[in-house]
């Protein structure tokens, strides 16, 4: 019998169309997030209140996955920018393939900013890089303060949680310092903002985080300027 | 659930690995999983055994290696397996350690054998 080495990652072919499309959004100077929660944590409603604050003029576009109906796709619609559903008919994540196939539609030196919904599950969306820059993991109170100790995976890979429904605090038996303290114990020096999508509290401290990550990611090289 | 993807992956790429052994069948492959990946063990056996049921790879076994989180520390160059998400240093007990490995979703290797020489070994053993 012979043992073989394989020495590769089991979703090499995942990993091999994500760097290219992250190589794409670098020459395009894109910035694209992917946005993870469990289903009903308030993703939808944080892109909502994200592309009615943006500038018409800005060059933002939005995918958003889900297993089944176009419901998300029309409530984002609503605020002008290019926004396009991807159902995925039972698959319980994203994944590289289906970001590609629906960018292709899309010009990419129209873009900017490229913000991905991905399906409401906090398991299997951690384990499919989609090229993204960022990951930003969204978590409400009515969830648990536990939540980053149980589902550790997506607390370590995202570089912002986003506390969302801060408004039902007094209802609720959620333990905020608990469950900042929860996420940095999985993810040492995590960034959090505390929002609630309804009434607009902090939505403020979420636009800033989104322009300085903008800010940051703007190609180094000043534009040429034409003749 | 989606280890059933996984599982998937795993098979793809020992069939395309056993073409390069004709005359020769896979016996087991090994999948290098870490602590922070979100994979069930027991879910990718089951996905993984209901995907080979009834294929070529029949007889095929999975291995799965256990990866701990493990950091680094910064100040005294300790690498330790962390447990219970204190990343605490056990040596000099400082808090500025660094995850380096843990996060493994890797194929590790595969074994093959040669059609006939299982009854060969048997007898030899």
């Amino acid at each position: 019998m012979d043992r073989v080495p394989l020495e590769r990652k089991v979703l090499s072919e995942n990993d091999r169309i994500a760097a290219e499309l992250r190589a794409r959004f670098q020459e395009h100077g894109i910035l694209c997030l992917n946005l993870i929660s469990s289903p009903g944590s308030g993703k939808t409603s944080l892109l909502e209140r994200t592309l009615e604050n943006l500038p018409r003029r800005d060059r933002v576009a939005v995918l958003t996955g889900d297993i089944q109906t176009e419901n998300d796709a029309n409530r984002l619609k609503r605020f002008g920018f290019p926004v396009k559903q991807i159902t995925t008919g039972g698959t319980c994540h994203l994944d590289a393939r289906m970001i590609e196939r629906n960018l292709a539609d899309w010009k990419l030196e129209d873009l900017d900013l490229l913000l991905i919904e991905n399906v409401g599950n906090l398991v299997c969306p951690a384990s499919y890089d989609l090229g993204e820059a960022a990951k930003i993991v969204v978590l409400s109170v009515t969830e648990g303060e536990d939540k980053p100790l149980k589902y550790p995976s997506i607390f370590f890979k995202s570089d912002l949680l986003v506390l969302n429904k801060v408004d039902l605090l007094p209802y609720v038996p959620f333990d905020m310092n608990a469950a900042a303290e929860n996420a940095r114990k999985v993810h040492p020096g995590m960034e959090i903002v505390k929002v609630c999508c309804v009434r607009g509290n902090g939505l403020q401290e979420w636009m800033t985080w989104l322009e300085q990550r903008r800010k940051a990611h703007k190609p180094l090289v000043p534009e040429t300027v034409s003749q | 659930m989606h280890e059933m993807g996984i599982a998937n992956s795993v098979l793809e790429a020992v069939r395309s690995e056993m073409v390069r052994y004709p005359g020769s069948y896979p016996c087991k492959v090994c999948v290098r999983i870490g602590e922070m990946t979100a994979i069930d063990q027991e879910a990718l056996r089951f996905c993984f055994d209901a995907m080979i049921l009834e294929t070529e790879l029949e007889s095929l076994e999975l291995g799965i290696e256990v990866c701990p989180r493990r950091h680094r520390c910064q100040v005294c160059g300790n690498e330790f397996a962390v447990c219970d998400y204190d990343s605490r240093c056990p040596r000099c007990a400082s808090l500025e350690t660094a995850f380096f490995s843990g996060d493994e979703l890797e194929l590790a290797y595969l074994e093959v054998e040669e059609y006939g020489s299982s009854t060969v070994r048997e007898k030899s053993t």
